[in-house]
């Protein structure tokens, strides 16, 4: 067994883990984050993306132990206090969400875009998301719900002081062009 | 036009989206109760052998094995209970597929589980295989399906005709006879959640089912059977179903009645869910099929007779193969008037894993050969390709394949021209020349597809097609409404409360859909032939009609006008309370009686049909063989459309698996063994291959029986793209293809034998 600590959308978790557990089982099976999901177990659909210190990644392919010491954003972490974030309420709006498995790892894939890319083209949402399969609605929902984000200001974020992802997010918005 | 003003057609976004958007949704794997065991499940490694002994001693020490359970444990029937019994819950004796269930385990943990199914010792002797549809259909070819369940005699489950007119007839009034051969192979449905389910034994002996499925009652039916319970003492609920398209139709009561049984065994909570690789390889897929066309025209392009063969390759046990091959032999002519019609349709055993439902079920695999068909005849008659399908398309008044009159909501030709318009049909066409003038690295090429597609379950299951829902005025005024058909992920729900608050008259806030739990509703059939959303919605319309008729004499009674109810709505629901007016009522919905001859295969076959239109233009790239789709329009009719934005969702989506389907989704198998790893070596279609730019409309031609004249559309979209693009393909190689996928392989082949 391992220690580690580590932030989970700006709450220190410290846990014992197996060499073994994967940073997926240990949002699902000890912190019940359940929003990332096993679609397949080995990296290929995307619907487990979290963000580990800003940066997308396939939960099912890292270790906990891997994450220790590290900044963790899951889905549960994109809303604040309760309110949807301008791009959970774009996907919504566009129709981008249909059996809804895909949709968390999605949004996580499109939040890591707009993190270090607050404007991105097309082209450039599209190579974000294309390692995130979605079998029901054809993608172009999708691809609408993140251009609407992309074209906006960036969202104003409050919370999580402190961690790495906080401050992508606060450097986010030194640069974004706000109004 | 007045249903413009009201929910009906407005593209409501969809309430559920909202906790899928969070995070919040629960899908079964989500799921937890106390004491729950998993479950992993022991797989026959052969085609075909005889299990002589199973051997569970060195799993049972294992220290987080709880138990092994085999065939001799199932307290009720040894059945995964679908149409036709043949096919055991646990192998008995005898295994006919490669990952063909033989033992379970139930364990503390997954890992635990999983280990454990490799200390099972299982012995068998292999027995001769046959995993080949050409080798099942020969004379002596050894009998591998149950004997009983082969209806057509030696390996073959089902075999069914349709006689209409008469083709020598027919043929001899044709200018041009057009024959071809063609094949699909397997469709994996790849909804990313997989199969899952978990049994939870419940007091006085019942159990509680909570699964991934489209069929609650079919699961519900399945555990009693395989338990020896009474179906009141099975309850089965459905968690957020994580997509489906046919592949949680039959499948989810095999999961189901696996997890009860070692439920039932440990009596404790057990939960199945099949990681992705287990899932690809065991569960059904989209019958792989080899078919045969005879088509005649006049000269003027009009079809004058179509003689067609159709084999499906069921796999082991027959599951769903009658109903698949149903729709197979019912569609064969496609949305055209043909006077003269034969069609023979088989299903054919193999040593393979079981074919089932998947979106389009059977009517794929003769749209590509019908569509191909019809280009064909265009260019040997020099005839443009949409005016070809003009000139045959199904008017009000004409008679279907089946001999089916159909007058009304006939919109095939209004989605032609549609298309046509959107496509920018003849315009496009010769820029499409133009560029293969001037590109020698890449050609472009059109297709077009026509589809019919019968709604419900027609003539071979005319008792499926009921719905009920239930609905309750509660004392605050919210209204609980239920459903016997379910959401996993088209948009019923959001559809379903759009319908009750049009037809109650109040915000659709005030209505809650509850989750589906086969206790609160009685059984109306299977969320499936794309029938889930009408049938409810006819249901609930009733339900409303009778609400509202209460509602309208307690509003009397207390002195509030009709005209008011709207506003003053928590009064009268309160005025139901103060005064015990029974706040609760029952919808029911039944199609029209449909019709069908067996021994002619001719008969009003379905309530009503859906039609579409799509054309697509595609890239090939002439050296790799990758083709790659640039443009696509659509237009569909089926009725009244309830949510716009969640048809536009439900025919994108559909382009995307038609697309895959014939350019790139395939897993062969050799010797009875997928060769397939998972989403790794089958190539769904990413963001990167889809047409982001389709353009999509709807012709709305009424369905006068449906709720607010809807039909259905779930699996059209699916079926008339796949073909629309394969046709795409063939027009920018000059060839025609005999099979799918239009994988850069088989392009290449094509495209040497032209040179």
């Amino acid at each position: 067994m391992y220690e580690i600590e580590l932030h989970v959308n700006g709450h220190v978790e410290r846990a014992s883990v197996p060499a073994g557990m994967t940073l997926l089982e240990f949002l699902r099976d000890r912190l019940a984050l359940t929003g990332a999901k096993e679609g397949c177990g080995i990296g290929e659909c995307g619907s487990c993306t979290v963000l580990l210190d800003g940066k997308p990644v396939t939960a099912c392919l890292v270790l906990a132990v891997e994450a220790d010491g590290l900044d963790v954003r899951t889905i549960e972490g994109e809303a604040t206090d309760g309110e949807l974030s301008a791009l959970q309420r774009a996907f919504v709006d566009a129709g981008a969400v249909q059996c809804g498995f895909c949709t968390p790892g999605m949004i996580m894939s499109a939040r890591g875009l707009l993190l270090r890319n607050p404007h991105p083209s097309d082209e450039e949402i599209v190579e974000a998301i294309a390692g995130n399969l979605c079998r029901c609605t054809g993608y172009e929902a999708i691809l609408h719900a993140i251009r609407v984000v992309a074209q906006q200001q960036v969202e104003p974020r409050t919370g999580e002081a402190g961690t790495k992802t906080a401050r992508l997010l606060r450097n986010d918005q030194s640069t974004g062009g706000r109004p | 036009m007045e249903k413009r003003t009201t929910l009906i057609g407005a593209s409501v976004p969809r309430p559920d989206a909202v906790d899928k958007v969070r995070g919040e949704a629960r899908y079964v794997d989500d799921l937890a109760f106390p004491g729950m065991l998993h479950v992993a499940v022991v797989r026959s490694p052969h085609p075909h052998a005889k299990v002589l002994s199973i051997d569970a001693s060195k799993a049972l020490g294992e220290p987080d094995v709880v138990c092994v359970v085999t065939h001799r444990d199932v307290p009720g029937a040894n059945v995964v209970h679908v149409i036709y019994d043949d096919q055991p819950a646990l192998a008995d004796g005898v295994v006919r597929y490669i990952g063909e269930p033989v033992a379970l385990v139930g364990a503390v943990s997954r890992r635990a589980a999983r280990k454990a199914t490799l200390e099972v010792r299982v012995e068998y002797e292999a027995l001769p295989a046959v995993t080949d549809t050409r080798r099942a259909l020969e004379s002596g070819a050894p009998v591998i399906c149950v004997p009983a369940a082969a209806e057509g005699g030696g390996n073959v489950f089902n075999r069914m005709v349709l006689v209409k007119g008469d083709v020598d007839t027919g043929f001899g009034q044709a200018d041009v006879v057009v024959e071809g051969e063609y094949e699909t192979g397997y469709q994996e449905h790849a909804y990313l959640e997989p199969q899952g389910a978990i049994a939870v034994p419940d007091e006085a002996g019942s159990m509680a089912v909570y699964a991934s499925m489209q069929c609650p009652f079919y699961v519900q039916g399945a555990v009693a059977k395989a338990l020896g319970l009474p179906l009141a003492k099975v309850r089965v609920v459905q968690t957020t179903t994580g997509g489906a398209f046919g592949g949680k139709e039959d499948v989810p009561s095999q999961i189901a009645t696996l997890a009860a049984l070692v439920a039932w065994t440990a009596r404790r909570p057990a939960k199945l869910v099949l990681d992705r690789g287990e899932d690809v390889l065991t569960t059904s897929k989209r019958h792989p099929s080899r078919v045969h066309y005879r088509t005649g025209a006049k000269a003027d392009g009009t079809i004058t007779a179509i003689d067609v063969d159709v084999v499906l390759d069921a796999g082991a046990y027959q599951t769903l193969s009658s109903a698949v091959l149903w729709r197979s032999l019912v569609t064969a002519a496609g949305p055209y008037r043909v006077p003269n019609v034969h069609v023979v349709a088989r299903s054919v055993a193999t040593n393979t894993v079981p074919n089932g439902a998947f979106r389009g079920f059977g009517s794929p695999q003769v749209i590509f050969p019908h569509e191909s068909q019809m280009d064909r005849i265009a260019e040997r008659l020099g005839l443009d390709r949409a005016e070809v399908r003009r000139r045959n398309v199904l008017r009000p008044g004409d008679r279907t394949s089946t001999d089916h009159r159909i007058e009304e909501s006939v919109g095939i030709a209004e989605t032609l021209d549609r298309a046509v318009v959107l496509a920018d049909w003849a315009e496009r066409l010769s820029r499409v020349e133009a560029f293969n003038k001037t590109h020698a690295d890449r050609h472009r090429g059109l297709g077009i597809s026509c589809v019919l597609y019968g709604v419900g379950l027609g003539g071979k299951a005319p008792s499926l097609d009921k719905a009920g829902a239930t609905m309750k005025l509660e004392a605050d005024g919210s209204v609980t409404v239920a459903v016997g058909t379910v959401e996993m992920g088209q948009g019923l729900s959001t559809a379903i409360l759009q319908v009750a608050s049009e037809a109650l008259g109040i915000p659709m806030e005030r209505v809650h859909l509850a989750p589906m739990d086969t206790s609160r509703v009685p059984d109306g059939g299977p969320t499936v032939a794309s029938r889930g959303t009408m049938m409810a919605a006819l249901a609930v319309l009733d339900a409303a009609r009778k609400l509202r008729e209460r509602v309208v004499a307690v509003a009397r009674e207390v002195g509030i006008p009709d005209a008011a109810a709207a506003e003053r709505w928590s009064e009268i629901a309160r005025a139901f309370w103060t005064r015990n007016v029974d706040p609760a009522v029952e919808g029911w919905a039944k199609t029209e009686p449909v019709s069908w001859d067996p021994t002619t295969g001719l008969g009003d076959a379905y309530p009503v049909y859906a039609f579409a239109t799509h054309v697509a233009e595609v890239e090939v790239d002439l050296a790799t063989g990758e083709a790659h789709v640039v443009d696509f329009a659509a237009a569909h009719d089926s009725g009244t459309i309830l949510n716009r934005a969640l048809a536009a969702g439900q025919v994108e989506g559909g382009i995307a698996q038609g697309l895959g389907f014939a350019l790139s989704e395939s897993i062969p198998q050799k010797e009875g063994r997928l060769v397939v790893n998972g989403l790794t070596t089958y190539r769904l279609p990413t963001i990167r291959d889809v047409p982001l730019n389709a353009r999509v409309d709807f012709v709305e031609a009424a369905f006068p029986a449906g709720p607010f004249g809807m039909k259905g559309i779930g699996e059209v979209p699916l079926m008339a793209a796949h073909a629309a693009v394969a046709r795409a393909v063939a027009h920018a190689m000059g060839r025609d293809p005999a099979r799918y996928p239009l994988d850069p392989p088989y392009v290449r082949e094509l495209l040497s034998a032209s040179a």
